[in-house]
């Protein structure tokens, strides 16, 4: 009983890191599949995210909503003002210009960081304060709990803007094909902004659920977060949104389990491991789709 | 005759350079720290060079680089530790250099062969996973004595060996440019700027972009092993996603494409964070700046203008002579 309690509790851990690559992941993913590049910075926004929350909550001492509401607020607009600077003039670039300049702006901001709130980790303890619940012998803690329930609504709402909402269809059709959209009236400029927006909000989202995990600031935070989200976004299926949500449960399941049953160490090389293997295997992940190329 | 004024011209510099560092060194007009560089220079300029082959000549984006440098590194000062009493000093350092850059090329091909298939944003995002897998398997093994590092490695590639060091660099050089300029390098440069257009022209794309990437690889395995038998121990935190960054940085810098140019920023960018100790804090903002400008001043109609104007101007020139 107390193997398959231990196995439970792993597994659950296991669904609360999963759920936070996840909402990372949808960043990576939705702007993979309208701005077709890897926003390599998308990881050091989660750290923003992080900081905003230290500054608004230790520094100004706001209300614990309200500072989400503006960390979520700040790192939507950073999205969308890195996306003008950086990334627009590079549309028509090849796209290891794009790269290039997306790992610039991902060292940009980390270095910012360290410049301003300097290398020494900052401790910084979580806002989220609920308490753990039993249910049939396996322990809950309610940070668990907390998380499940934000990223649930975040996937919920997300689709439904995706979905339902006249933006939504807008960014389905530029990332079918940007130029058709452009011809029927579609603001591809405006909708590139809002993916960005959305996504950077997302990776707030995360970047308070990661650090009332974590509990310690430090400038490079984002990093490690931020890779493994995108290696749950290639798993799913890159450009795939339900492929993203499945792919960072997946691979934080994977986490948890190998971190508790082989080795702490190495676990971060099973991540990356997986994600080699699902190259090799299936390049298009689990519920991407296959694009044939065409001359 | 073009070619060859231009070779004599090369190993004119070569050899300028090398009397005028020799001439410092035993002049002792170098101050000690000038002296500890002297051999960081050379192992950078071997790492931007092999880089240049993957990110400038082929096109894809390597994040990697340090680790198959750690690989080299590793594998090669292993062997030094272990020889250091049975062989001579050279034929020692010699085959070490050879084992790291075998021990890097194999992982190049084990990396390779599966993500070289894929295209760049993919390779970009493996090559950086597989160092920091590379990063935790070192910090977990015993041999290499984990997150400590491995020390007590034999110093036999410092400034007092730099013609060992010299000629080793000047052998990366000499290999990629001529790599370059041959067929082989005009097939890769080709798949750089269309790879659907060479492979209907019959040029094994996958073939030709492993190759360069285990050569980089092999190369980067060499400057490895030079590194540690400079510094004396070798830690896996110098192999982390910032010191491929750097390299990067070196590239990107000197102009994508061009060895030359990667040659001197990897010497300037080695010896100015020691001549700026006071800036050290602001050094990786400004890398980070300088890469960003870089490639929107490179993609920006500003340039497109200026190299049209010159293209114009050189057109005129040859219509005139004509």
């Amino acid at each position: 009983m107390s193997l398959i309690n231990a196995i439970l509790e792993q597994l659950l851990n296991g669904l609360r890191t999963g759920s936070i690559y996840a909402l990372i992941a949808l960043g990576y993913t939705m702007v993979y599949g309208i701005a077709k590049m890897i926003n390599f910075a998308h990881g050091d926004i989660i750290m923003v995210g992080a900081y905003t929350l230290y500054v608004c909550v230790s520094l100004l001492h706001l209300h614990p909503i309200l500072a989400v509401v503006i960390t979520i607020l700040v790192c939507a607009l950073l999205g969308v003002v890195i996306e003008k600077i950086a990334y627009k003039p590079l549309r028509q670039a090849p796209p290891l210009a794009v790269l290039i300049t997306a790992i610039g702006v991902s060292y940009l901001l980390q270095n910012l960081a360290l410049l301003i709130f300097k290398a020494t980790p900052i401790p910084f303890a979580s806002i989220i304060k609920v308490p753990s619940i039993k249910i049939g012998g396996v322990h809950v803690s309610g940070l668990t709990i907390v998380t499940l329930i934000v990223t649930t609504i975040s996937m919920i709402l997300l689709t439904l803007f995706i979905n339902k909402t006249k933006a939504g269809r807008a960014m389905r059709a530029v990332s079918e094909d940007k130029g058709a959209a452009e011809l029927m009236g579609v603001n591809v400029n405006q909708t590139i902004s809002i993916t960005f927006a959305v996504g950077s909000a997302l990776a707030a989202v995360a970047g308070v659920l990661f650090i009332a995990q974590y509990e310690t600031l430090l400038p490079t935070l984002g990093a490690l977060p931020g890779i493994k989200a995108f290696v749950a976004a290639v798993l799913g299926g890159i450009g795939s949104i339900p492929g993203a949500m499945l792919g960072g449960l997946i691979l934080g399941i994977i986490e948890s389990l190998a971190k508790a049953y082989i080795s702490t160490q190495l676990s971060d090389a099973i991540v990356f491991s997986v994600l080699v293997i699902v190259l090799l295997v299936k390049p298009s992940g689990l519920l991407g789709k296959m694009k044939i190329e065409k001359v | 005759m073009k070619i060859d004024k231009k070779i004599i011209v090369n190993a004119l510099i070569a050899l300028v350079v090398y009397a005028a560092v020799m001439g410092l060194v035993k002049g002792g007009v170098l101050s000690r720290q000038m002296m500890s560089l002297i051999t960081p220079v050379c192992v950078y300029v071997m790492m931007s060079v092999s880089l240049s082959l993957v990110v400038g000549f082929l096109g894809e984006l390597s994040l990697g680089h340090a680790a198959f440098m750690s690989i080299g590194a590793y594998t090669g000062c292993l062997f030094l530790i272990a020889t250091k009493d049975i062989l001579p000093v050279l034929v020692s350092l010699l085959l070490a250099v050879f084992i790291g850059g075998v021990a890097a090329a194999l992982l190049g091909v084990i990396i390779g062969i599966p993500v070289l298939r894929l295209k760049g944003d993919y390779l970009a995002i493996v090559t950086l996973g597989f160092g920091e897998i590379i990063k935790s398997v070192f910090n977990s093994l015993k041999i290499t004595g984990g997150a400590k590092g491995l020390s007590k490695i034999p110093l036999v590639a410092t400034y007092k060996n730099f013609t060992f060091v010299f000629i080793l660099m000047l052998l990366v050089i000499l290999l990629v440019s001529h790599l370059v300029n041959s067929r082989h390098g005009r097939a890769v440069c080709a798949i750089r700027d269309n790879y659907i257009a060479a492979e209907a022209v019959g040029i094994p794309v996958s073939r030709y972009k492993i190759l360069a990437f285990v050569i980089a690889a092999f190369m980067a395995g060499m400057a490895g092993v030079i590194y540690g038998a400079n510094l004396g121990i070798l830690k896996p935190a110098n192999f982390d996603y910032n010191a491929s960054i750097e390299i990067l940085v070196m590239v990107v810098l000197g102009g994508m494409g061009s060895i030359k140019g990667s040659i001197i920023a990897a010497v300037i960018l080695t010896l100015l964070p020691e001549l700026l100790r006071g800036a050290s804090d602001y050094r990786m903002l400004i890398y980070a700046i300088a890469l960003i400008a870089m490639m929107l001043f490179n993609n920006s109609s500003f340039k497109r203008n200026l190299t049209e104007k010159r293209n114009l101007q050189q057109a005129e020139k040859l219509s005139k002579e004509v």
